[in-house]
């Protein structure tokens, strides 16, 4: 099951004209507020009807401006999780929920309700009132009503974005779960760069209306050019890991391509696959082996670019195993180290650089 | 109480509550209809329907009824056409009543049901559409609903309207006792003769008390309907 999108849309000044594939797994249409990410998941649902171009799934044309299809939102079989949660406030929860069984074609398989209140941890909150939730449960009965519907994809607009952290938390080990047990692809509108590296399985970086950047997720982590989509802080590579083993002085160690990490414990069983992001600015470059360092972990690798941005700093990409990881040093380091592209180099990371609501399993 | 009241009286109370009940029977999937057209749709000549809809609270009601009489009198063609394929007659006739009492408390109706259907969030039914319920389907399962508290301030308005309707009525139906002789007519005609004022006292009486029980049992309806939407 896949998706592919290729539209043009004239939003007031904005002109949105994007093309891109959604694999299974989660796909996130990542931007700035105001970069169309909206526009794009609401033609894909329906809710818009955009100028032209063409919204495919493998089995069923959704929109064709040329051959004039264009299938309603109820018969796209698309489940949308919207932001601020839409339960219907004349119904219960388990009338929300039966709701979406209600108009799914017989015949259709997927999880029933047994399944998915489970899998949400709801099974309690059924007769409760929508009014008398909070947020998250809110938003976690909202994506049980979209899963009944027993949709081919799940199409979430920021499904966190209206939550506190707290709240967050408890969601994300869902939608993990989701994407690794149901199979169900999902297009993920998000803002937030924690919660893509975490989620996603392809990103689709979206710029004024254009796609900048598009691919598996470690692969767009780590090409210098997200930076500056990202911004300095909060950019830098995402790395799959393994679990290896439970240290007693509560280190967890983790394998990587390149070499091993050690993190502070992580709730996870050794042989867990899992996904650790290393930020761009926690990376400290050596020519050298360091030795007599406070620091654990230590990649070995070649540098494969470096890219100057406008100020005083530069990106520095470095394959250790199979992984790139992004580095920014100033400049002024980048030329004592004579750093350039073919050369072996070290790359020094604190293990509390890797934070735990960074995590997340695959 | 028979004979507190005359076989008069009781007849223009009966065909008042008839001719309510009628005229808000026809009205409501009528003004259910317009008022989610005028909220919801666009369409050209939607500012000349709002117009049409709201010109009997308007128009002197005498009007209105000298319109009525001069569409759909026997002699008139429209009316004309009714009597001879449907054998339907209006004026003069209880049927006229209901239709006076139904156009006047049209545009009353109509208020009250758009103000419920704008105030109901698009939102939710687009997310109802998202979850395969067609437009059908989401009206009758989201929209009706959630309008329902305004639905029944509707009904109740249009009811009481078509129960005090006098000035269409009187000019289209005329004031003909046990015919089309309603509780406001009754009254209009015993202030016209001498000694008349303690029956009109009797039926002010009992519109009074019509008015009052109609009021108090819309407020609780409405209060149980909304409270079933707020979520809580």
């Amino acid at each position: 099951m896949s998706l592919s999108v290729d539209i043009s849309h004239k939003l007031g000044d904005l002109t949105v004209q994007v093309a891109f594939q959604a694999p299974s797994g989660i796909t996130a249409l990542f931007g700035k507020s105001g970069s169309g990410k909206t526009t794009v998941i609401n033609a894909v649902a329906g809710l818009l009807t955009p100028d032209a171009g063409r919204i495919a799934t493998q089995s069923e044309v959704l929109f064709d401006s040329k051959a004039g299809i264009n299938l309603p939102a109820h018969r796209r079989r698309l489940g949308y999780v919207f932001q601020d949660s839409r339960l219907f406030p004349h119904l219960s929860v388990l009338g929300n929920l039966n709701y979406g069984k209600r108009f799914a074609p017989s015949g259709s398989s997927g999880p029933d309700l047994e399944e998915v209140t489970a899998l949400l941890g709801i099974s309690s909150l059924l007769h409760r009132r929508p009014g008398t939730l909070s947020g998250g449960e809110k938003q976690r009965v909202a994506i049980g009503r979209a899963l009944l519907s027993q949709p081919q994809m799940l199409l979430m607009d920021e499904p966190l974005a209206a939550l506190d952290s707290a709240r967050k938390d408890e969601i994300l080990p869902f939608l993990e779960q989701l994407r690794d047990s149901t199979g169900l692809p999902i297009l993920y509108v998000s803002h937030s760069v924690a919660e893509v590296a975490r989620l996603a399985t392809t990103v689709v970086v979206l710029e004024q209306g254009q796609v900048a950047q598009a691919g598996p997720t470690e692969q767009v982590f780590s090409d210098p050019a997200m930076v500056r989509h990202l911004g300095l802080r909060e950019a830098g590579s995402v790395l799959p890991a393994v679990v290896k083993t439970h240290h007693s002085d509560g280190l967890t160690e983790l394998t990587v391509s390149g070499g091993r990490l050690l993190l502070p414990q992580i709730n996870l069983q050794p042989s867990a696959k899992t996904r650790v992001r290393i930020l761009a600015q926690d990376v400290i470059l050596s020519r050298d082996a360091p030795k007599g360092l406070s620091a654990l972990n230590i990649l070995s690798g070649t540098v494969t670019e470096i890219r100057a941005g406008g100020g005083p700093g530069v990106v520095v990409q470095m394959r250790c195993g199979s992984d790139l990881l992004l580095a920014r040093i100033t400049l002024r380091s980048a030329n004592a180290l004579q750093l350039a592209p073919g050369l072996r180099c070290h790359a020094i990371l604190k293990s509390v650089s890797v934070a735990r609501h960074d995590v997340g399993h695959t | 109480m028979s004979t507190w009241l005359g076989p008069e009286e009781w007849a223009a109370l009966g065909l008042s509550l008839k001719v309510g009940f009628w005229a808000t029977l026809i009205n409501l999937p009528l003004a259910l209809l317009v008022s989610h057209a005028l909220a919801r749709w666009q369409f050209p000549g939607k500012q000349m329907l709002n117009a049409l809809v709201h010109l009997p609270l308007f128009l002197p009601p005498v009007v209105t009824g000298y319109l009525l009489l001069i569409t759909f009198g026997r002699r008139a063609p429209l009316g004309a056409w009714l009597e001879q394929s449907f054998g339907l007659v209006l004026a003069f006739r209880w049927t006229g009543a209901v239709l006076a009492a139904a156009i006047m408390g049209f545009p009353l109706m109509v208020r009250a049901i758009r103000l419920a259907i704008e105030a109901v969030d698009p939102d939710l039914e687009q997310a109802a559409a998202t979850l395969g319920a067609s437009r059908l389907s989401v009206f009758a399962t989201i929209t009706l609903p959630l309008i329902l508290p305004g639905l029944i301030t509707g009904a109740v308005l249009g009811f009481a309207k078509a129960m005090g309707e006098f000035g269409a009525t009187i000019t289209f139906v005329a004031n003909i006792p046990g015919r089309t002789q309603t509780l406001p007519s009754a009254i209009y005609g015993f202030l016209q003769v001498p000694d008349g004022e303690s029956d009109a006292l009797k039926l002010v009486a009992v519109s009074v008390a019509v008015a009052m029980a109609a009021l108090l049992a819309s407020e609780m309806l409405a209060r149980s309907a909304a409270k079933r939407i707020n979520g809580r």
